[in-house]
């Protein structure tokens, strides 16, 4: 379980200025292979910067590989070639261990399915977001309320996900996401379960979290979602396109 | 073609002032470098807590097992404590404490039944070994007659009766516990003058009629006439005495025909009776000690554990058999609880959570879920030691490990029982954990 966790070192990006700014992610040549009968070659070549404050959404049918870019970009797995830096640090160089660190403290997940724990408060699962950063428990909790503020909902601190709606536990969800300042925030299917009103609000809400500097790459079937992003990239078999 | 390189960082950088930092290199490498990540103390003991008690009933039907293996073994260590305790206790009292040393007999039909071995000066020679409280060395006589009262005041009460009789020297009274009623023991005194007097037994006092003696009233002994000093009402070590009639060696040896003595009774301290078993032989007879016969209590720990390993062993080997069905229990439904918790094992390693953040709570929640069956089977292991002791009204002995010995079983049988399902949680792959689990 203690891989190499040798020092992330942020390395000379391609073409970059000393006074340019890092981008938060880039993507240089990045291939995936599955090892399955036969290989499935869910990423081809997959060059992509993201600058910070971007919404960026990736949008394409399934099984086109956006799940696996997902996957890549969020640190939980590996591409099989290619460099991606995230915030400059080459993620290739990590351990197990120090991608699981950096995972927890520059990348919040937004899933389809919230993904809430059943048996802890709204507060609680929240604050789980800071858990493995070894923040403790007083200052954990002033961020979540301050967290739940953000998406507007501070009134339900002590509720349990089961008595919340859609759109609330979606936005608990974003909530935890947003705890522990990450670079970003990695939303798959963010509106996948929610009716018409309340993907609304989380579109509202993410257009407000732009506006306060957070980065947002959203992958969604939803045209509607898409639109609401200020840039747009379709996957389709493994490659990625700009959509001007 | 698949070359997006979008740039636009710049312009945003005003807007996202709270982010510019994020944008140097050296701050990157700065937070890169930062604290690893630790999981607290504090917050594992929460997070296991919270995960134990999401599922109450099931947690309470996992423990059960354990629960059940630590109680039978606290109750077995315990109850077999108690009663060994118990049989020791009785011991102690009076055998615990008492040598005997006998002459052996020689050959059977001789009319001299001891070897010609043992001193009557026992008290000099014996007195001075540490861990002696008093002794004394006594000889029945053979044949000594009839015994009947002089016929003085009463004739219609003149008797002749069959009483054995001993020769003694002064420590015996002390030696076998005895009390007197009335009147006194014979002293070194009376032994040294070879005084014709006895001690007789209460039983033989109400027999002749005796119970008063500022009368001096005689006895005969076959012929000869004694003089009764004394009425023996109890010997705890040797009750024949109370029907019988005591005499100084000395005047045994003139008018009885005693010549040695049978055997000489010890009382020692409690504890000192082996000691003393093995050095009264040599301090009786340097030169013959080997021809005496030794009788001294079993060594106590010995009795004690005997009787403890006959309790012990069945019920140990059940206790020990319940505490692994306990185990696999844990193991089982830890295992499972791993499988339905798939989603949240994904979920907690994109929240940063590594291999080992995963193993350590399962592990944890495994072991608390054995510290709490060890705790409530050690409670319900005293409680039934004490309800058993109870009803036998014996007093309840327990062993001050065992209660906190306990809670310790119990929570190794939970980390041992957690250690697989915790590799397993530890080995999903956070892509297929969040996969399978919404």
């Amino acid at each position: 379980m203690t891989a190499v966790d040798a020092d992330p070192t942020p390395v000379e990006v391609p073409g970059d200025h000393q006074d340019e700014p890092t981008p938060v992610v880039l993507l240089d040549q990045v291939c995936r292979v599955f090892p399955t009968e036969p290989p499935v070659e869910a990423l081809r070549s997959i060059e992509l910067r993201v600058d910070s404050s971007e919404y960026v959404a990736i949008i394409g049918p399934s099984g086109s590989g956006k799940s696996t870019l997902l996957n890549v970009l969020g640190l939980l797995d590996r591409p099989t070639s290619g460099r991606y830096l995230l915030d400059g640090i080459d993620t290739a160089e990590l351990g197990d261990a120090a991608r699981a660190a950096e995972r927890g403290r520059r990348i919040g997940f937004v899933f389809q399915s919230f993904h809430l724990l059943s048996y802890r408060t709204v507060e609680e699962n929240v604050g789980l977001s800071e858990l493995y950063l070894g923040t403790n428990r007083k200052d954990r909790r002033r961020r979540a309320t301050e967290a739940l503020d953000r998406v507007g909902l501070s009134h339900r601190l002590g509720f349990e996900p089961i008595r919340l709606s859609g759109g609330e536990r979606q936005r608990v969800a974003i909530a935890r996401a947003l705890l522990g300042e990450p670079s970003l925030l990695l939303c798959d299917e963010p509106t996948g379960n929610l009716d018409t009103a309340n993907t609304e609000s989380v579109l509202d809400l993410f257009d407000e979290l732009r506006e306060q500097g957070l980065t947002i790459l959203v992958i969604t079937h939803d045209s509607e979602v898409a639109e609401r992003a200020q840039r747009r990239v379709r996957m389709v078999d493994g490659r990625l396109t700009e959509v001007v | 073609m698949a070359s997006i390189v979008h740039r636009s960082g710049r312009a945003r950088l005003g807007r996202a002032g709270r982010r510019t930092a994020r944008d140097s290199r050296a701050a990157a490498r700065d937070a890169a470098v930062a604290a690893r990540p630790r999981f607290r103390f504090a917050d594992l003991v929460d997070e296991t807590l919270a995960g134990v008690f999401a599922r109450p009933a099931r947690a309470a039907l996992t423990t059960l097992g354990t629960v059940l293996g630590i109680a039978s073994l606290v109750a077995t260590l315990g109850i077999s404590r108690t009663a060994g305790s118990q049989i020791v206790g009785r011991f102690d009292e009076l055998a615990a404490t008492q040598v005997t040393v006998a002459a052996r007999t020689t050959g059977s039909g001789s009319s001299q039944r001891a070897a010609a071995l043992l001193p009557w000066d026992v008290e000099s020679r014996i007195d001075r070994l540490n861990g002696v409280v008093a002794s004394g060395a006594v000889a029945e006589v053979n044949n000594p007659g009839t015994v009947r009262t002089v016929p003085l005041r009463d004739p219609e009460n003149v008797t002749e009766r069959l009483v054995p009789v001993y020769a003694s020297s002064v420590g015996l009274l002390e030696a076998v516990r005895g009390e007197i009623s009335v009147g006194r023991w014979f002293d070194s005194g009376h032994v040294e003058r070879r005084d014709r007097v006895a001690v007789i037994g209460a039983d033989v006092a109400a027999q002749f009629g005796i119970d008063r003696l500022d009368a001096q009233p005689g006895i005969f002994i076959g012929d000869e006439l004694f003089t009764v000093i004394g009425i023996l009402d109890a010997a705890a070590r040797d009750e024949g005495l109370v029907s019988s009639i005591v005499v100084p060696y000395t005047s045994a040896q003139d008018r009885l025909e005693v010549t040695r003595p049978e055997r000489v009774v010890i009382e020692t301290d409690i504890g000192a009776a082996q000691l003393i078993a093995e050095q009264a032989p040599i301090a009786l007879a340097p030169n013959g000690a080997e021809a005496l016969k030794v009788t001294a209590p079993r060594d106590p720990t010995r009795t004690k554990n005997a009787v403890q390993d006959d309790v012990n062993q069945l019920f140990l080997l059940l206790g020990l058999i319940s505490l692994v069905v306990g185990a696999i229990g844990i193991a089982n439904v830890t295992l499972v609880t791993v499988m339905e918790r798939t989603g949240e094992i994904g979920l907690r390693r994109a929240l940063g959570a590594s291999r080992r953040h995963i193993a350590m709570q399962f592990l944890s929640e495994s072991m608390a879920m054995g510290l709490v069956g060890g705790i409530i089977g050690a409670t319900v292991g005293i409680i039934t030691i004490v309800s058993v002791a109870g009803s036998r009204q014996w007093t309840p002995v327990l062993d001050l490990w065992l209660p906190l010995a306990a809670p310790v079983a119990g929570a190794l049988v939970g980390l041992v029982a957690g250690l697989y399902p915790s590799i397993r949680a530890a080995r999903m792959e956070p892509v297929d954990a969040l996969r399978a689990g919404t």
